[in-house]
C-alpha cells in the first residue's frame, strides 16, 4: 500500500483536494484514519519567498468558500468582505489558503463521506474529532503544499480555537495570529446550547441514528432547529430588537394561531431551512462536539511559559466585541493576560458593536481597519 | 488628553531610558512614544490604552498595544516584566493614583511619570486671587469636565514617595517658558515646574527595620549611669 499526496482540482465543488492515502493520521481519541481528504481553496499569488501565506480557519458552520461564490447556495462567501483584492486581507497582497476542515461537509472527509471498509456513508462510524485534529491536518496539508511558514493565521469563534491551538502546536510555523472572538474553553452555556441544537437533530425520526443518507432522507426539521437556536446566539438583544422589534410578517393584525406572525419567527425560519441544504446533519452533531471538547485553560498557559524559545517571535492580535455573549470580551481576555503574563506580543482590542458574535461576519469597518492593519503594520515589518 | 503632535515631556523621558530596554507605556494614547521609542532607543517597547479607537490606530501601525485600564488591567503584567513602565501625564486622572504607582513599581525595575504641577505660582496665583479654580494651558479644563481628579503639588509627590518606599532617583521640572532643571526640594521649584518628571525605584531594603535593629545594638546609645 503506498504512502502518498495527490493534490488535485475537485472534480465536484471548484476547489482544491489533498487526497492523503496510506498516511496514519491518529486523532486525540486514539482512532487512527488511514486515508482521509481535505478540500481548500486559495486566494492571490504565492510570492517568491513564501512569506506571504495567509491561512483562514473557519468557523462552525462555514467552509473553504472565503471569499467567491458558494457552490450550493450559489450566494457570496462568508468572509467576500474580508477577503479579496482590496480588501482587509488583501489577495493583491497575500497568498490566502482556507480548507474544510476534517469532520466537515464541503468535500473534507467526514461522516457524510464513504467509509472505505464498509463502502458506506460512515454516519456514526466516524470517529469523533477534535480542534487538535482539524489543526493536525491543516498543518499536514500546509507541509504537502511546500509551506514552510505562515505569515498569519486567522479564525473567528471555532476558528479562534484552531489558531490557539495552532500557537500551542505548530508556534514555528507561524509569525503572526489574529484571534477573533474565541476563548480558551467553551463554556457551560455554549455547550448547553449546543446540547440542544444536537438534541433536535437527534430526535427527528429522520435522522435514522445518523443513517439517513442510506435511508435517501435527512433530518431537516431537526437540523433546521438546531439552526434557528444557535442563530439566536450569534445575535444580540439589542439587534434583535431594532431589526425586528415586535414587528407583524405580512399581515397587520395577530393570526391567533402559530405561523410566523412575528418578523422575527419568520426570519429564524428562513435561516433554519436555508441552512439544511448546505449542511449535514451528522457534520453539525460531530463539529459542535469538537468545540465542546475545546478546553485548553490550563496547557495552554503551561505551553505558552514552558517553549520560550519557539514561540517569542509570533505577534498576537485578539479582537473582541462588545455585544457578544458567546464568546465574551472577558473570555478573550483571558488570553490577553496568559500571553503577557508569559512575556508573548499581544495586541488587543475590542470592538463596539451591537451585532453579537456574528460581528466578525458582517460590515464592522472598525474591525477591518485592525485586521488590515496589524496585517500591513507586521508584513512591513518582515 | 490626545495630543497627537510630540510633546516636551517625551524628549526628556527618552533621554532617561538606555539603549535596548523593554518599556511599557501605559495610556499610550495613539502610540506615538512607543514609536519614538522603538525608532531612537532601540526599545521593546509596547503600551496600555483605554481608548479602543486609538488602540485600533497603534494595530494598525504594527505596535504592540492591548486595550485595557491602568486601574484594573495591570494584574496581567509579571513582576519585574519591564526595564521601564511610563505613565505620561495621566497620574491625576486615576482614582487611585498611589496603587496605580505601586503596580507599576511592581511591574518595572524603574518607573517614570510625568505630571502637571498644582503648586505653580499661576496656578496659586488664580485660586488666590480670583478664588476660582485655575485653568491654564497645562490644565486646560473647567472644573465641571475635567478628566484631572486629583490635583496634586510637585511636594506632595515627593512626600508620598518618601513616606511609600519609594526611591526618587531623578526629578526634572519644565518651566513655562520650556526651560529646564533639575528639581530639588525647594519652594522654588514647587512655584516654578510647570511639568514634573520623576524617575522612580523602589527601595530596596526596609529602612525602618535596621533603624531599631541599630537602635538596640548600637553601644554609643546606651547610657553608662
Amino acid at each position: 500500500m503506498k504512502k502518498e499526496i495527490i493534490i488535485k482540482k475537485n472534480s465536484t465543488f471548484p476547489c482544491d483536494v489533498a487526497v492523503f492515502n496510506n498516511i496514519q493520521l491518529k486523532l486525540e481519541s486514539g482512532y487512527i484514519l488511514n486515508n482521509f481528504q481535505i478540500n481548500f481553496k486559495t486566494y492571490g499569488k504565492l510570492n517568491e519567498n513564501k512569506s506571504n501565506v495567509v491561512l483562514i480557519c473557519h468557523a462552525l458552520t462555514a467552509d473553504q468558500f472565503v471569499a467567491d461564490n458558494h457552490p450550493i447556495t450559489n450566494k457570496k462567501g462568508w468572509w467576500s468582505h474580508m477577503v479579496g483584492p482590496n480588501k482587509p486581507i488583501d489577495t493583491n497582497k497575500y497568498f490566502v489558503i482556507c480548507s474544510n476542515v476534517l469532520g466537515g461537509c464541503m468535500g473534507s472527509t467526514g461522516p457524510k463521506e464513504i467509509n472505505p471498509e464498509t463502502e458506506l456513508p460512515f454516519g456514526l462510524e466516524f470517529p469523533a474529532i477534535t480542534i487538535k485534529d482539524m489543526v493536525d491536518v491543516q498543518k499536514k496539508l500546509i507541509d504537502s503544499l511546500n509551506i514552510r511558514k505562515l505569515f498569519a493565521v486567522i479564525g473567528a469563534s471555532m476558528g479562534a480555537m484552531q489558531v490557539l491551538q495552532w500557537a500551542m502546536d505548530y508556534p514555528e510555523k507561524i509569525e503572526n495570529t489574529i484571534h477573533i472572538a474565541g476563548a480558551l474553553k467553551h463554556s457551560t452555556q455554549n455547550i448547553a446550547f449546543h446540547e440542544v441544537g444536537r438534541q433536535a437533530i437527534m430526535s427527528d425520526p429522520n435522522w435514522h441514528n445518523g443513517n439517513y443518507l442510506e435511508k435517501k432522507t435527512k433530518p431537516e426539521r431537526g437540523l433546521s432547529v438546531a439552526r434557528m437556536i444557535a442563530h439566536i446566539t450569534y445575535l444580540s438583544e439589542e439587534a434583535l430588537q431594532k431589526k425586528f422589534g415586535r414587528k407583524l410578517q405580512s399581515r397587520d393584525l395577530i393570526s391567533f394561531g402559530f405561523d410566523a406572525d412575528f418578523q422575527i419567527e419568520s426570519y429564524l425560519r428562513y435561516q433554519g431551512k436555508s441552512f439544511v441544504d448546505r449542511f449535514d446533519a451528522n457534520s453539525y452533531l460531530y463539529m459542535t462536539r469538537a468545540m465542546d471538547y475545546f478546553d485548553i485553560s490550563d496547557s495552554f498557559k503551561k505551553i505558552m511559559n514552558f517553549n520560550l524559545e519557539n514561540n517569542q517571535h509570533i505577534h498576537h492580535c485578539i479582537i473582541s466585541f462588545t455585544s457578544d455573549w458567546l464568546f465574551p470580551t472577558s473570555e478573550n481576555k483571558e488570553i490577553v493576560k496568559i500571553l503577557n503574563q508569559s512575556g508573548k506580543k499581544v495586541s488587543f482590542t475590542e470592538v463596539e458593536t451591537d451585532k453579537g458574535h456574528d460581528s466578525f461576519l458582517l460590515d464592522e469597518p472598525e474591525f477591518y481597519r485592525t485586521i488590515s492593519g496589524f496585517l500591513g503594520g507586521n508584513f512591513k515589518n518582515t | 488628553m490626545n495630543i497627537k503632535s510630540i510633546r516636551k515631556d517625551w524628549e526628556l523621558i527618552q533621554k532617561l531610558i538606555e539603549k535596548d530596554r523593554t518599556v511599557l507605556d501605559i495610556g499610550c494614547g495613539d502610540g506615538g512614544l512607543i514609536k519614538k521609542l522603538m525608532k531612537d532607543n532601540n526599545s521593546k517597547a509596547q503600551g496600555l490604552e483605554i481608548d479602543g479607537n486609538l488602540v485600533r490606530d497603534s494595530i494598525s501601525s504594527g505596535l504592540i498595544v492591548v486595550q485595557g485600564n491602568a486601574e484594573k488591567d495591570l494584574d496581567q503584567y509579571n513582576d519585574e516584566s519591564f526595564d521601564y513602565v511610563i505613565l505620561s501625564q495621566t497620574l491625576q486622572a486615576m482614582n487611585k493614583p498611589k496603587k496605580v504607582l505601586e503596580e507599576m513599581l511592581r511591574i518595572g525595575g524603574k518607573v517614570i511619570v510625568s505630571f502637571p504641577n498644582f503648586g505653580h505660582w499661576n496656578v496659586r496665583a488664580q485660586l488666590l486671587i480670583k478664588g476660582r479654580m485655575p485653568v491654564t494651558k497645562n490644565l486646560p479644563y473647567s472644573w465641571y469636565e475635567t478628566p484631572n481628579i486629583h490635583f496634586f503639588t510637585l511636594k506632595d509627590f515627593q512626600e508620598m514617595c518618601n513616606s511609600s518606599n519609594i526611591f526618587i532617583e531623578k526629578s526634572i521640572g519644565l518651566a513655562s517658558s520650556g526651560k529646564q532643571f533639575e528639581i530639588e526640594n525647594s519652594l522654588l521649584a514647587n512655584l516654578y515646574t510647570h511639568e514634573a518628571i520623576f524617575l522612580l525605584s523602589k527601595k530596596k531594603y526596609e529602612k525602618i527595620k535596621i533603624q531599631d535593629k541599630q537602635k538596640i545594638i548600637n553601644p554609643s546609645r546606651i547610657r553608662v549611669v
